[in-house]
């Protein structure tokens, strides 16, 4: 694993005055300590401290299981007991394979839906394999033979482009070792983003489902255990396309298997935060069921296993909005970026100022895309004069695709072509499912 | 009994809903509501793995029941907080406060730093699987007529769903209690006098009383810790009522004896627990029980030696098989039967004696059986298995619940210790010594000390006042004695008085402090008797009227002196037949007749002096 792509756990350290005179002690995280200030006395476990956190308390695990921050002014401090080294006792996972059953491969990338926290240290531990997940999921042994495999430890905004492609290369590794489906257990902030680079990068004869949860994996309430077994079950589905799947609703009901393109995280919070946008989901699973909502899905086996994992990562999404100084599009001309898609208001407008530098982006070959802020809705930039001017100077209308699927798509399009004309038809044409022809009114509110 | 010998020892634990503007971790009010519910929210929870790598017992026991949970929720009452869709909003300062003054009062070591916990709790009383809950000091005392009890731990947490019913395919909460922010205070568990225990009860709730703290039914809980040499701990939930307390705890104490004599007399016969379950259902093939007719499997398990403990008596009314049914209903099945109380329930002599052969069993060995789906019935016999082994070990460690006559019934093992977690959602929050000072300056007083004062201030006898501020009508009294009536008269219209009315039906809860005001002004200004009070503020609580209109409408407004005497005067001549014969021996008869006319609305004294002068006259 690459240390780089670490950036982002919870990094749980003493430092300071505590780490000084935890040091002085030779104490270590586990020990039992007695901590003695004139009216009180605590004993306990020491525990680590997130980093964030001052240097002046020391966390104590008291043996009522409470922790208690102790301010380490005026306390002696001693050691009772060294700790052992705290570890995870777990009993071991029969993995017997079952041949009746077929072999689903699920991959981590790190989040939620496959963090581990060890509770003695309040560490968050990257371990993931198949066994950790049938311990916590043992049901998933009568639907599939469960393969694990971690390729990143990472927290879903700290995803970039290139570990796109390198998810994309570990799922078709899978598909060619004999995966009959695939499971991509992932963070949610940037799902659709990898839902999507998936969709393009990939042209799959098996299913490529991604996962995760909105409440962590750790709690008994997780929404983690529904998404995973419903994932499962859609890996073994006839619907041989990157999806999405999810709750559908707060409950704990049925999941939505959602386009890979054509879906959003729609709320900071919520279970059922993943929405298919202007279109409806293409399956709903539910008591372990999958139904069908829609036809129009690439059938299992019906492509062949392709991966087209060029990409050009210089390519930028900007908002547009009242106000917006043209010297942010000017920098990204001047630095050398490929492609910008902008986000604008309504159909597809931004402010008149933006038109030069426009011009000039298109001039000098960069591709501009131009998807609504909307969301919701299909940018038609013929109504008004705003609209046609920027057509007129060279921007690209993505019709109904997402602000994030757009920029995605360009993102692997430049990286497909170098001739920009090629590049710019591919961003008008429907490649995976990105772009639908017809607006229905059942899209609305969703 | 003597406590000491048999090694009792008791500790307290009391959870306080706390009087906060919002909640724990988020700003909805904390009122509860009886509404339609807007949603209804379908979950289910699983056990994870706890800090220390182990699986908490109690979570895995509500596990296997597999139960989903729905949630009742309300734009109302209710956001996304509770419902498990958003993440705890930081930790509710003011309600961090009243928990601090508690703590200063019970006389503990307020922590630096407070770390919010999860302990987990799968029951579906918590949307999230685990309640939020922080200790917020340790080290304290109260005083007690036995002898100081040492107070271990206050916590700050937050209150669970209600449960509002339990259907065929899962429980009921509402979301309207889930997060009110409570405090629990726990005593050290060696308290060894079941009266000293009511006392500290009592004491703690009486300084939780002088502190911004609900008031109310449901808004106190008092739980148990009981055990005995040999025993084992277990935990009484839901105490009610104070006065209950010593005969919980004398029925505990009797239940783990027993059980103890159970132990003995199951080592003498050698018993022993068979782990198989048999399927008796050809046995009841034509039985006459409509349980067992019904039933989709009928199954059974051993146990040798067993034969007549079944039935034996653990409290009063409460068998040794009460038990072994607590833990099989656990799994959803109505009960069960055990040969101990067979024939009976339509199970006829030879279905026993059938079913006795077929298992093999011996004299000495008893069977239960159930009736149900072959699942339920299956887990339900393990749990009955499990529980029938550990009556050979002796008293199983447990909570309980208490029930109404003073005895107790089986909830779930008590929960170890591993099921507390650290909730990552919510910062700590560092207490530190100036806003302990700050509270220390604005402690409320203690009802010891407003007792005194009461005394002191206002001329009260000792119990009026101990009676005002065990009642909490100290309040009320300091304000009501603005109107300047006689001290003791308002303490004891409040202290005795009202709760009288109470006893008798009237609403006295709908009083309000003005209306009691308002007819003590009645009072002063000598427009009714202090004999009409009563009459007049119970009219007041019933018929929701002004304090003069509720005197108008009983005919309570006092005479005046001339309208008294014209009544008196009218008695008199009534009566002259018999002050002629009695001369002024007449006085109490005629007494008695004046006050049946005027009682409430003339002053005895007066009646009585005017009678006199009137009888006087014809003499």
């Amino acid at each position: 694993m690459d240390p780089e792509k670490h950036k982002g756990e919870l990094i749980m350290a003493y430092r300071g005055l505590a780490k000084k005179l935890l040091d002085s002690k030779s104490i270590k995280i586990g020990d039992r300590i007695k901590i003695k200030k004139d009216d009180i006395s605590y004993e306990g476990m020491l525990l680590d401290r997130p980093e964030d956190a001052d240097d002046k308390h020391l966390v104590l695990k008291l043996d009522n299981g409470y922790n208690i921050g102790v301010e380490i002014k005026d306390a002696k401090i001693e050691s009772i007991e060294e700790g052992s080294k705290p570890s995870i006792e777990l009993p071991p996972v029969d993995l017997e394979k079952n041949p009746e059953l077929p072999d689903i491969s699920i991959i981590s990338t790190g989040g939620t839906v496959a963090s581990i926290i060890d509770y003695k240290t309040g560490a968050v531990h990257p371990a993931f394999t198949a066994e950790d997940l049938l311990r916590a999921n043992p049901e998933l042994l009568d639907i599939a033979n469960i393969r694990g495999k971690a390729i990143f430890n990472i927290l879903s905004e700290n995803m970039r482009p290139e570990y796109w492609v390198e998810a994309a290369r570990a799922i078709a590794k899978e598909i060619e070792d004999g995966a009959y489906g695939v499971v991509v257990a992932h963070g949610t902030d940037t799902m659709h983003y990898t839902s999507a680079a998936l969709s393009f990068i990939l042209k799959t004869p098996v299913p490529v489902i991604l996962t995760g949860a909105q409440r962590s994996s750790d709690r008994p309430s997780s929404d983690a255990h529904l998404n995973l077994i419903s994932s499962v079950i859609a890996a073994k589905s006839n619907i041989a396309e990157v999806m999405v799947c999810m709750h559908a609703s707060i409950e704990d009901k049925n999941c939505y298997l959602h386009r890979g393109t054509k879906v959003r995280k729609m709320h900071t919070s919520r279970r059922d935060t993943f929405k298919s946008i202007n279109t409806k989901p293409i399956a709903e699973i539910k008591n372990g069921k999958i139904k069908v909502l829609r036809e129009d899905y690439q059938r299992r086996d019906s492509a062949e296993l392709e991966i087209r994992d060029k990409i050009e990562p210089r390519v930028a999404l900007i908002k547009t909005y009242p106000g917006i100084n043209p010297e942010i599009l000017e920098y990204y001309i001047d630095n050398n970026y490929k492609g910008i898609v902008l986000e604008g208001t309504g159909l597809g407008h931004c402010p008149d100022d933006l038109i030069p530098a426009i011009e000039r982006a298109n001039e000098m070959d960069i591709i501009v895309a131009m998807a609504s802020q909307c969301i919701n809705g299909r940018v038609n930039m013929n109504v008004y004069s705003t609209g046609r001017r920027l057509l007129g100077a060279g921007v690209i209308p993505v019709a109904d695709m997402l602000p994030e699927t757009a920029y995605v798509k360009l993102v692997w399009a430049l990286g497909q072509s170098k001739d920009p004309e090629t590049v710019k038809k591919m961003m008008i044409e429907n490649i995976s499912g990105e772009i639908e022809d017809r607006s229905l009114l059942e899209y609305f509110p969703g | 009994m003597d406590w000491d010998e048999i090694g009792l020892k008791m500790g307290l634990e009391i959870h306080q809903q706390l009087d906060s503007k919002g909640k724990l971790f988020c700003p909805c009010n904390c009122e509860l509501t009886d509404d339609k519910p807007e949603y209804t929210i379908m979950r289910r929870l699983r056990p994870t793995q706890s800090e220390l790598g182990k699986i908490d017992r109690a979570a895995f026991e509500e596990a296997k029941r597999k139960l989903r949970f729905y949630y009742q929720a309300y734009s109302s009452h209710t956001c996304l907080v509770e419902a498990d869709e958003e993440p705890p909003h930081p930790i509710n300062s003011e309600a961090l406060e009243i928990a601090v003054t508690i703590a200063l009062l019970l006389n503990m070591n307020v922590v630096d730093e407070f770390h919010t916990m999860r302990k987990q709790v799968i029951d579906g009383s918590n949307t999230g699987g685990f309640q939020r809950t922080g200790l917020v000091a340790t080290n304290g005392y109260v005083e007690t007529g036995h002898g100081r009890v040492k107070i271990e731990n206050l916590c700050l947490e937050e209150d669970a769903a209600r449960r509002i019913e339990e259907r065929e395919d899962g429980i009921v909460f509402r979301l309207d209690r889930l997060g009110i922010p409570l405090v629990e205070i726990t005593t050290d568990p060696s308290i060894k006098d079941p009266d000293q225990l009511k006392e500290v009860a009592y004491q703690i709730g009486q300084i939780l009383r002088s502190t911004k703290v609900k008031r109310g039914i449901g808004t106190i809980r008092q739980d148990l810790n009981i055990s005995i040499r040999d025993g084992a701990r277990v935990e009484v939930k839901g105490v009610q009522d104070l006065n209950l307390i010593p005969e919980i705890v004398k029925r505990e104490v009797q239940r783990q004896l027993k059980l103890l004599e159970l132990r003995e007399k199951l080592k003498n016969r050698k018993a022993k627990v068979v782990d198989k379950i048999y399927d008796v259902g050809d046995i009841f093939k034509d039985t006459r029980s409509k349980i067992i007719k019904g039933a989709e499997s009928v199954l059974a398990i051993k146990l040798e030696g067993f034969s007549g403990f079944i039935g034996m008596e653990l409290q009063p009314d409460r068998r040794f098989g009460t038990e072994l049914a607590d833990y099989a209903k656990k799994m959803g099945v109505a009960g069960i039967f055990h040969t101990d109380e067979l024939p009976a329930y339509g199970i006829s002599e030879e279905e026993v004696k059938r079913l006795l052969e077929h298992l093999d069993a011996g004299e000495n060995d008893a069977a239960i059986i159930i009736a149900d789906e072959r699942d339920k019935a299956e887990s339900a016999l393990l749990e009955v298995v499990s529980r029938a082994k550990m009556a050979m070990q002796g008293v199983p460690e447990e909570t309980r619940k208490a029930l109404e006559d003073g005895n107790t019934s089986y909830l779930r093992p008590l929960p170890t210790a591993s099921r507390m977690y650290v909730e990552t959602d919510i910062p700590l929050f560092k207490i530190g010594a100036k806003m302990i000072k700050r509270l220390e300056d604005e402690l409320p007083e203690l009802p010891s000390e407003k007792k005194e004062r009461l005394i002191k201030e206002y001329g009260l006898s000792e119990d009026l006042s101990s009676q005002l501020v065990k009642k909490g009508f100290a309040d009320d009294f300091e304000k009501l004695t603005m109107v300047d009536v006689d001290n003791t008269l308002v303490a004891s219209l409040l202290a005795y008085t009202l709760p009288e009315l109470k006893r008798d039906g009237y609403k006295i809860e709908n009083l309000k402090l003005e209306e009691i005001e308002g007819a003590l002004q009645l009072l002063k200004e000598g427009k009714i008797s202090k004999d009409a009070l009563k009459d007049i503020i119970a009219y007041i609580a019933d018929k929701k009227v002004e304090p003069i209109r509720a005197a108008q409408e009983l005919d309570l407004l006092l005479l005046s002196e001339e309208e008294v005497g014209e009544i008196i005067q009218q008695i008199v001549e009534e009566n002259e037949d018999m002050i002629k014969e009695r001369k002024m021996a007449a006085i109490g008869p005629l007494m008695g007749e004046a006050m049946k006319k005027l009682r409430g609305k003339a002053d005895g004294q007066l009646v009585n002096r005017m009678l006199r002068e009137k009888i006087q006259e014809k003499v």
